[in-house]
């Protein structure tokens, strides 16, 4: 048994009223907001929402503070996909009859650090034990260490990941609300400050604050609410290693793989298909991993997507149109702005629309490799 | 000031094994009985199969270099910056995460798939970490 396609819907989507430096609002504050823009975005009030579910707070500190008390609750927290795998399970859960409006919350005082949750690494986990000792430093440091056995084994180049950035600024300067705007070239990348060879400042991501909040409920009533409803045509989800010298095969992330093709088999759509893509980029290397795992090329040919400009702005296949982690947001865990993205995309209210764009693959990934999340999207059922 | 303490492993009775190993000078990695496959991190089962009949038994100390990073950004307890956080492959097959030691923290210097072999470092009456040199070559091998 699975899924209708199309059986579940977004009617409700909305970012933080402000993006980047918010020094006047904790992180609870944050998903606060969000969900209050998103039930805005819905025409609901909070005593409408009947499921909830979140990461990085606990679900009871969201519902305390707004009120309410839901039925179908899910605190899932796999990082930064964790979003991903909030849709899938509120779409079974709404399926399944637990409860029939969903909210999705999600807010990160990333840089600001204002009442932000605390992480400490106990010296007995396996990360402890295993990777801490070695003096890793923050992801900088961990995700990218996969990098130069992908590089050998593909023939890609140090310039490759750099593409990556530049390209993801062009999307960024056509959106007014992503945190770095100005133009870059391969040279700026390859010249920005040394972070963890062979990356650079340039092929990392930001570090920022805010948030985002979704809201789901079936396809049926979403006929009724305000906004043009976007469609779930398949999701998929998985988790692989603990952390990154646990990955199986550096070269390739089989949570990606997993998750990218449970997906599209409940979506019933081929790559062709797809309009819009959202690959979570943390790092640069990561939208390369995804264009090969979740099946739009081969192995080592992602280099040759964005060496042929297909990702970017008047390319076949139109990638992380915000401008993405490296550009537009990211205060911790992505993946609630890649959601957005694809919304607004299928809305048909994105800063940089794909004209006529139908479907959207979001995908994400969860700590350093650890865990992924896909969500297929629609505009049409 | 003193350097800060490294931050430093917490054994459970699960892996006490394998640290009690680096102690000693001895690279400790478990198999299934059973189906004979190497295993890391160390738990009281086969992953492969899933039987709990696993042995520890002694790793060469041989290893390939699979892939790092040379990190510049602050650890304090770590000393100076940039240095090389490293995955290899064991001999064996598993992999760990480790430093490369008796080396310069170089792309030029640190090649992938270069051989290197273990190098224990006291860090205090317990513990012991497990790190890498590049492989002395042994008598009789052409340079």
């Amino acid at each position: 048994m699975s899924l209708a396609p199309g059986s579940i819907a977004v009617v409700g989507a909305a970012e933080t009223t402000q993006l980047g430096v918010i020094p006047d609002v904790s992180a609870l504050g944050l998903h606060l907001d969000a969900a209050l823009n998103a039930l805005e975005d819905a025409g609901l009030k909070p005593g409408d929402i009947d499921g909830l579910a979140c990461a990085g707070e606990h679900p009871w500190n969201v519902s305390t503070m707004l009120g309410i008390t839901p039925k179908w609750v899910d605190g899932t927290n796999v990082g930064g996909c964790s979003f991903m795998l909030h849709v899938r399970h509120a779409a079974a859960a709404i399926a399944a009859g637990y409860c029939t409006t969903v909210l999705i919350t999600h807010g990160e005082s990333g840089r600001s650090n204002i009442g932000a949750p605390q992480y400490a690494s106990a010296p007995a986990s396996l990360f402890g034990q295993f990777e801490m000792p070695y003096g890793v430093a923050a992801p900088a440091s961990m995700f990218t260490i996969p990098v130069l056995r992908y590089l050998k084994e593909t023939g890609a180049e140090v310039e490759d990941l750099a593409r990556v950035a530049v390209v993801q600024r062009e999307w960024a300067a056509r959106n007014p609300r992503a945190y770095a705007r100005e133009p870059i070239t391969l040279d700026d990348v390859m010249n920005s400050k040394m972070i963890a060879y062979p990356y650079r400042k340039l092929m990392c991501c930001l570090v920022t604050d805010g948030g985002g909040a979704l809201i789901l409920t079936s396809a049926d009533r979403a006929k009724d609410f305000p906004t043009k409803p976007v469609y779930i045509l398949g999701t998929g989800e998985a988790v692989e290693c603990v952390s990154i010298s646990m990955m199986q095969d550096f070269t390739s992330s089989k949570a990606f793989r997993v998750s990218g093709k449970s997906a599209f088999d409940a979506a019933g759509i081929s790559h062709a298909d797809v309009d819009h893509l959202m690959v979570y980029d943390a790092f640069a290397h990561l939208p390369l991993y995804g264009l090969e795992d979740l099946g739009f090329c081969a192995r080592g040919e992602a280099k040759d997507f964005f060496r042929e400009r297909r990702t970017a702005p008047g390319g076949e296949l139109p990638m992380n149109t915000n401008g993405g982690g490296l550009s537009y947001m990211h205060s911790g865990m992505y993946g609630m702005y890649a959601l957005q993205e694809s919304v607004r995309q299928m809305r048909g209210t994105a800063p940089a629309q794909v004209q006529g764009a139908k479907i959207s693959v979001c995908h994400g990934v969860g700590n350093m490799f650890s865990a992924a999340g896909t969500v297929i999207f629609s505009n049409e059922i | 000031m003193s350097k800060p303490q490294r931050l430093l492993p917490r054994p459970t009775p699960e892996t006490q094994h394998f640290w009690d190993g680096c102690r000693e000078g001895e690279l400790r990695l478990q198999r299934c009985r059973d189906c004979a496959e190497p295993f890391f991190p160390p738990r009281p089962f086969c992953p492969h199969c899933g039987k709990r009949d696993v042995e520890v038994f002694r790793a060469s100390g041989r290893a390939t270099l699979y892939s790092y990073v040379i990190n510049y950004r602050p650890r304090p307890d770590m000393g100076e910056e940039p240095y090389a956080i490293a995955v290899v492959t064991l001999e064996e097959g598993p992999r760990l995460m480790t430093n490369i030691v008796s080396c310069p923290q170089t792309p030029e210097a640190l090649q992938l798939d270069m051989p290197l072999q273990v190098h224990f470092a006291a860090q205090n009456e317990t513990i012991t970490l497990p790190l890498f040199e590049p492989a002395q070559p042994a008598p009789g091998d052409t340079p």
